[in-house]
């Protein structure tokens, strides 16, 4: 596989492996936005090889692998599963952006907005968030429906679900619903080694 | 059979006078993408994915619809043909709706091939999310307008190999669209045979048998060329 060395833009030229605070570990994050979480299943089919991962990085943030509830600084890679649907992925997206050398839309509902995104199609995206809504609430309701409200526990629906990479810069994308443990290995293992992965032919970019 | 000779990245072909610059890039192996080109059907150059430098000509030129000519030299591979063959690709994601996850032609897809070909890893163009029709009036098929590029394969492949002439392109720019017989929903068209063609050629998911779920279409896009071998020269698939 040919490599270049990883450059995110906006930040400093190191070298991701060891370039957070403390060992030399390196940093690793994994985030679920609005997403099925099947990028972060997809993750743990891994398998054995999560034990080499173990030995590399330190996870310092991720649904699965760590029980950290405030994003850390200092982290040099981030696994990014899911569009930004509400604003607590819109705030996320922005504090890892903030954290992380390097930043990976992971799956195809960080990449392109995928099914999350579907709902875009309700109201050409200009109030998907009031049409989802008395869609799912009200006109599909047998009579008793109402709409959600809870301000300052559930988060604001956005008016449009976006791309990852429309929020925020993204430095590597890994399409796929969900990417599958190959293709996750074959990106993370040289990232591993602090160089940036070339993601070519139909085994690590396909779509869907 | 007279013949023409060209240059095709820096290799001599030499093909058929009236042959087309695609069947010389072939000649040469240079793999230039198509999507809306079909064997068999009559070329349109709707795409533009096929788009090659030839030298002198001011403008780049469609290789499946431009005759090769003595003495060309073609070049099918340079950074800036790249760059815009990646962007054509994103165009055609981000102007429809193309889910591949959850459509019926995943892992069957051209489009979803050719966003591989170019080295597309996401779209640099937003999302445009149109509202887009799903004409579910055929008995055996359907025509699901997100999923469509425009390719107008199912027009040419009705009229050219079928005779039955059920599809055209219907309004302008962004509002172009497959109709069937005079802008009637599908299944009230008389003069469509049901003979599935439009659906072999089709290279998304925008038409397909109403019995195929997600993952499930696997077309067939020989069928144009191998109906017109056997028309034309007699010749069928087992001989």
């Amino acid at each position: 596989m040919v490599s270049s060395p990883i450059t995110p833009p906006g930040s400093p030229a190191a070298p991701a492996a060891g370039a957070g605070a403390g060992a030399g570990k390196l940093r690793l994050a994994t985030v679920w936005l609005a997403g099925c979480s099947g990028c972060h299943m997809s993750f743990l089919d891994l398998d054995e090889f999560l034990f080499d991962l173990a030995a590399q990085v330190e996870v310092v943030f991720s649904p699965v692998a760590s029980d950290a509830k405030v994003y850390p600084e200092n982290v040099d890679v981030c696994l990014v599963e899911g569009a930004v649907a509400n604003v607590d992925n819109l705030e996320l997206a922005l504090q890892l952006r903030a954290r992380t050398a390097l930043v990976v839309s992971f799956g195809d509902c960080a990449v392109t907005a995928n099914v999350p995104g579907l709902r875009n199609l309700l109201d050409a995206g200009h109030d998907s968030a009031r049409a989802v809504l008395e869609r799912g609430y009200l006109e599909l309701a047998d009579g008793s429906g109402q709409l959600p409200f809870a301000p300052g526990i559930v988060p604001e629906l956005l008016d449009k679900v976006l791309p990852l990479h429309e929020v925020i810069p993204v430095d590597l994308y890994l399409p796929g619903c969900p990417p599958s443990a190959d293709r996750i290995k074959e990106a993370i293992t040289p990232l591993l080694a602090g160089v940036r992965p070339v993601l070519e032919g139909p085994d690590l970019l396909r779509f869907g | 059979m007279s013949v023409v000779t060209l240059t095709v990245n820096g290799q001599d072909v030499a093909v058929p006078a009236g042959a087309s610059l695609l069947e010389a890039t072939r000649a040469a192996a240079a793999g230039v993408p198509t999507l809306c080109h079909l064997d068999g059907l009559t070329p349109v150059a709707a795409c533009r994915l096929c788009l090659v430098e030839v030298e002198g000509a001011g403008k780049l030129l469609p290789a499946c619809s431009t005759a090769a000519a003595e003495g060309m030299v073609v070049r099918t591979h340079t950074p800036e043909l790249g760059e815009f063959r990646r962007m054509a690709v994103e165009l055609f994601f981000a102007e429809g709706n193309h889910v591949c996850a959850v459509c019926v032609a995943n892992r069957h897809c051209e489009l979803q091939d050719m966003a591989v070909t170019v080295g597309m890893d996401h779209s640099r163009f937003p999302y445009q999310y149109p509202h887009r029709a799903v004409d579910a009036s055929h008995p055996q098929f359907t025509l699901d307008h997100n999923r469509c590029i425009l390719c107008t394969r199912c027009v040419r492949v009705c009229d050219e190999i079928e005779g039955a002439h059920v599809w055209d392109i219907g309004s302008r720019g962004g509002q172009c669209h497959i109709v069937a017989g005079l802008d009637e929903p599908w299944g009230q068209v008389e003069a469509c045979t049901s003979c599935g063609k439009c659906v072999e050629v089709c290279p998304t998911g925008a038409l397909f048998r109403n019995v195929d779920t997600t993952a499930e279409k696997h077309p067939d896009t020989s069928l144009p060329a191998l109906l017109r071998s056997a028309r034309e020269q007699h010749r069928w698939r087992n001989q």
